[in-house]
């Protein structure tokens, strides 16, 4: 089937102009009576509360954590960029437009991302409102810096802490509504499944994480904000209660899965030491600003790097890539990376690790301009290395970081279930196949505080939806399904603890479907997945039980869901045979070893339906279609 | 390195609770805290026990989830620092280390070392925001911040919410953290035209939650993994009392 992405007519300059006066529109006294479901809190799910409770919606909002400012977008760093042009150095909404669509290796949809460049601006000006303490010049203007992959100057940033800021103004501007009642926050309630009546998404089912109890809630329209699913390589950058358990469960409810197997790498993270290590931690992209990347040009050179001369060290990014040098986008330098540590070139003990060093700036601008700029991330790096960055170089590796696909969304960001509506990193868009840095917050912010506001309206206005009651035979239905599941996985009883499941999961899909994937290791990976996660179904211990707090339950509930899920991600990865942005597929490279796209047979988002667990999902085709920017080769050299 | 753990077990909120003992074998010095008590609980698990609760997410400082006493302080014994970024090097082998949870009256214990720190986002709604509806916004750079005040007020809004400061503090007092907020938004001058409303309702409300009251101990900038000042509470303090005597604003009863 060939998807429809709603994508209005006319100049992509004007679409989203138009498309709004031609939305329809609630009447303002209506909106009360209308029941919003959110679930998520990280910059997309509370933006979207906050916004949609200030025009009048009856909003419920949840979150599995204990606070919604726990979110993971807290941890991002770096920054978020918008087409502001502050730095007078040729940026426009065009630029951004461009730069994320190239950046994205051409498997992005043209018309989403002009949107997103365009309300760049606009999220800008409203976090300054809610009072983000961005960094500023000595005159009081925004300060601007450059990001990967970019050669303008149009992030903003709060220190090395910008989602962290982002968060806390959007948590603030939505806890006001909880405050004024126009928000009931729930905590500490997992989503576990959507629920569909007359083919609508009418509400969900949660587990109170305090009592254990089942919940059911019903309304017109349900808004997922669940971020990313990096955490099916158990080893990654997000935090570790991230998960893919609400998306997945919607998947398996009918909404689509689009591009599972786009996974981004981050080239600047601490290196693994180890089998007890539970999760890795990201160096902020913003260092390659400074920091110049390189390994020794003798493989197996042992000696400290303060004493390999200037001659014998090979800045491989620099050589390789003249005009953007240490700047070339993510997937790039990672599989750079990738490359000099398997020729042998690596450093530290584990020989998985290339140099980043500061030494350079440090003499250019000293050492107080570079703690002024890193300073909490020099800290956080000498807090787990032990070793000191302002004098030795850090030592870094890929690792999963952001996951690009997501569920399947129109232009409206609705799913394919009517009434589900999915924003932030977990759907699909924008991203394409390859996310350029200080891009997430930008999109997280543009969906929840300026796009489903509007497109939530025009759905709700448009859609017959008679009053449901949580007695209806869907709700009894779904929440028997989830009693069932949990009392199968309390009664496996069997040896070993949910988490070395995850762990041998994660190296599977590291090896297997990682930086550099093939046919033949593909095809090893769908194979040895059913196998684990028969293992899982026989083998595993919860303890405890259902009626109390139990992080061992909720923990193997959502690895029993990475367990399905890593299957689909392996699947989309096989059956896209051409190499495009962070999903490399080594039969398909250029001579000089880049990746090479195959524009004739996979210019289309991957749309995957679910059709039960041991068959084949099905493929559904969302051709993309480039108008304004051209279908070329990426090339950063 | 070896450990002996003494951790506080508490089945749920009605539960007396009580000190019981651990080993923790096989622990390398580069495991973080947590990584550490992730093999304990695996070995648990395997023997079929309830593993300890504990909360954490992100693992790098920034979530403010993860919360233990350890040895009597606030996320452990070094400065600056979180529970998760708290490593096993820290500690000498053989070492006894005793675990508990926040102990406040805002903050009830749920299970182990679990506890409800919900109180700081009722504070936060009762006036921790700048009032801005989404679509009214001027351009950014049309109000100028000068560069010290954007500095001082991102130095405060560093905070994590993780409750190290009540934890710490004898009185269990929720100063530093409504401080931090408080003084954060009254540094931009897009927090400047509810300044008054701000400071009553947030003081107001960490009063009415059972927190106890500021005396002055500076425990809670000790133990604040984000190193927040105690000058933020002297500002608190000026931008309460202001708003007390000066303002139109009447504190909510």
């Amino acid at each position: 089937m060939i998807l429809d992405p709603k994508v209005p007519p006319g100049p992509i300059e004007k679409k989203w102009e138009d498309y709004k006066f031609h939305m329809k529109l609630v009447n303002p006294a209506n909106k009360r009576k209308y029941k919003i479901i959110v679930v998520g809190t990280g910059l997309a799910g509370s933006s979207a509360s906050a916004s949609l409770a200030e025009l009048g919606y009856d909003v419920h909002t949840f979150t599995w954590q204990d606070s919604p400012r726990r979110a993971h977008s807290i941890a991002a760093q770096g920054g978020i960029n918008a087409a502001k042009n502050y730095t007078n150095d040729g940026d426009s909404v065009h630029r951004l437009f461009y730069d994320t669509v190239k950046g994205g290796d051409f498997r992005a949809r043209e018309a989403n991302v002009y949107r997103l460049a365009q309300v760049s601006v606009n999220i800008i000006d409203q976090c300054v409102a809610l009072g983000v303490p961005f960094a500023r010049d000595y005159g009081g203007l925004l300060e601007n810096r450059s990001f990967g992959g970019t050669q303008v100057s149009r992030t903003f940033y709060a220190r090395g802490q910008t989602g962290q800021q982002l968060l806390l103004g959007a948590y603030q501007t939505m806890m006001r509504q909880v405050g004024l009642g126009n928000v009931k926050l729930h905590v500490r309630k997992e989503f576990l499944d959507l629920v569909l009546i007359d083919g609508k998404a009418r509400g969900i089912i949660v587990r109170d994480l305090v009592t254990g109890q089942l919940e059911r809630h019903e309304a017109d329209a349900v808004i997922m904000a669940t971020g990313g699913y990096s955490r099916v390589f158990y080893l990654s950058t997000n935090a570790m209660g991230s998960n893919v358990t609400a998306t997945w469960r919607a998947h398996k409810r009918g909404a689509y899965f689009a591009n599972p197997c786009y996974t981004q790498i981050h080239p600047t993270c601490i290196p693994v030491t180890g089998t007890h290590q539970s999760k890795l931690t990201l160096m902020s992209e913003s260092l390659r600003n400074d920091g110049r990347v390189w390994v020794p040009k003798k493989a197996g050179d042992k000696r400290a790097p303060e004493t390999i001369p200037d001659a014998e060290r090979y800045y491989f990014l620099e050589e390789r890539y003249p005009s953007f040098g240490n700047l070339v986008p993510r997937d790039v330098a990672s599989r750079n990376a990738k490359d000099v540590c398997d020729k042998g070139m690596g450093v530290g003990a584990s020989g998985l690790a290339v140099y980043l060093d500061f030494a350079d700036a440090i003499n250019r601008v000293g050492e107080p301009k570079i703690k002024e700029k890193y300073g909490n991330l020099f800290d956080m790096y000498f807090r787990i290395t032990d070793e000191n960055p302002y004098k030795t170089p850090m030592r870094i590796y890929p690792a999963i970081h952001y996951t690009m696909g997501g569920l399947w969304v129109d232009y409206n960001l609705m799913s394919n279930v009517p009434g589900l509506h999915v924003l932030g990193e977990a759907n699909f868009s924008d991203h394409g196949a390859n996310r350029l840095g200080a891009s997430a917050l930008m999109q997280g912010l543009a969906d929840g505080y300026f796009i489903i506001p509007q497109t939530l309206g025009n759905y709700l206005a448009g859609a017959n939806l008679p009053k449901v009651s949580t007695d209806h035979a869907a709700f009894k239905d779904a929440e028997a399904k989830q009693r069932e599941m949990i009392n199968k996985l309390l009664a496996v009883k069997g040896k070993r603890p949910a988490m070395e499941f995850h762990r041998e999961l994660g190296k599977i899909m590291w090896d297997k479907c990682g930086m550099a994937r093939t046919e033949k290791s593909l095809k090893e990976a769908l194979e040895a997945i059913p196998k684990l996660r028969a293992d899982f179904w026989k083998d595993v211990n919860v303890t405890g039980g259902a009626g109390t707090l139990n992080q061992n339950l909720e923990e193997a509930g959502r690895i029993a869901d990475f367990l399905e899920f890593g299957e689909l991600l392996v699947h989309d990865a096989w059956h896209r045979k051409e190499s495009c942005g962070g999903h490399f597929r080594e039969e398909s490279a250029t001579p000089d070893g880049e990746a090479q796209r195959d524009d004739d047979n996979f210019c289309y988002v991957a749309a995957w339906e679910w059709k039960g667990e041991g068959k084949t999902p099905e493929l559904h085709k969302d051709v993309l279609t480039f108008e304004n920017v051209h279908l070329t080769q990426r090339s950063y050299k | 390195m070896e450990f002996k753990l003494k951790v506080w077990r508490q089945k749920d909120a009605d539960d007396k609770g009580g000190f019981k003992d651990y080993q923790a074998t096989k622990i390398l010095a580069d495991m973080s805290f947590l990584e550490m008590l992730d093999e304990v609980n695996n070995e648990l698990v395997t023997k079929n026990e309830e593993p300890i609760a504990f909360e954490s997410d992100c693992r790098e400082g920034i979530c403010g989830t993860c919360c233990q006493m350890i040895d009597g302080e606030a996320h452990g014994p070094e400065a600056a620092t979180t529970v998760c970024q708290l490593f096993m090097r820290s500690f000498k082998d053989g070492d006894t280390i005793v675990i508990e949870p926040w102990r406040a009256k805002a903050f009830p214990i749920m299970r182990d070392l679990v506890v409800d720190r919900s109180a700081f986002d009722s504070i936060i709604a009762a006036g921790g925001f700048i009032t801005a509806n989404v679509g009214g916004a001027q351009d950014a750079n049309s109000i100028l911040i000068p560069k010290p005040d954007a500095d001082v007020a991102m130095d405060a809004a560093q905070c994590i919410g993780c409750g190290a400061c009540v934890a710490a503090c004898p009185n269990a007092s929720a100063m530093l953290f409504v401080a931090a907020k408080v003084s954060h938004l009254a540094h931009m001058p897009q927090g400047k035209p509810e300044k008054a409303k701000r400071a009553l309702a947030m003081v107001s409300k960490m009063d009415g939650l059972g927190f106890g009251n500021c005396r002055n101990h500076y425990e809670c900038e000790a133990a604040c993994p984000k190193e927040i000042s105690v000058e933020h509470i002297a500002k608190l303090n000026r931008e309460y009392g202001s708003a007390a005597l000066l303002s139109d604003q009447n504190p909510p009863a």
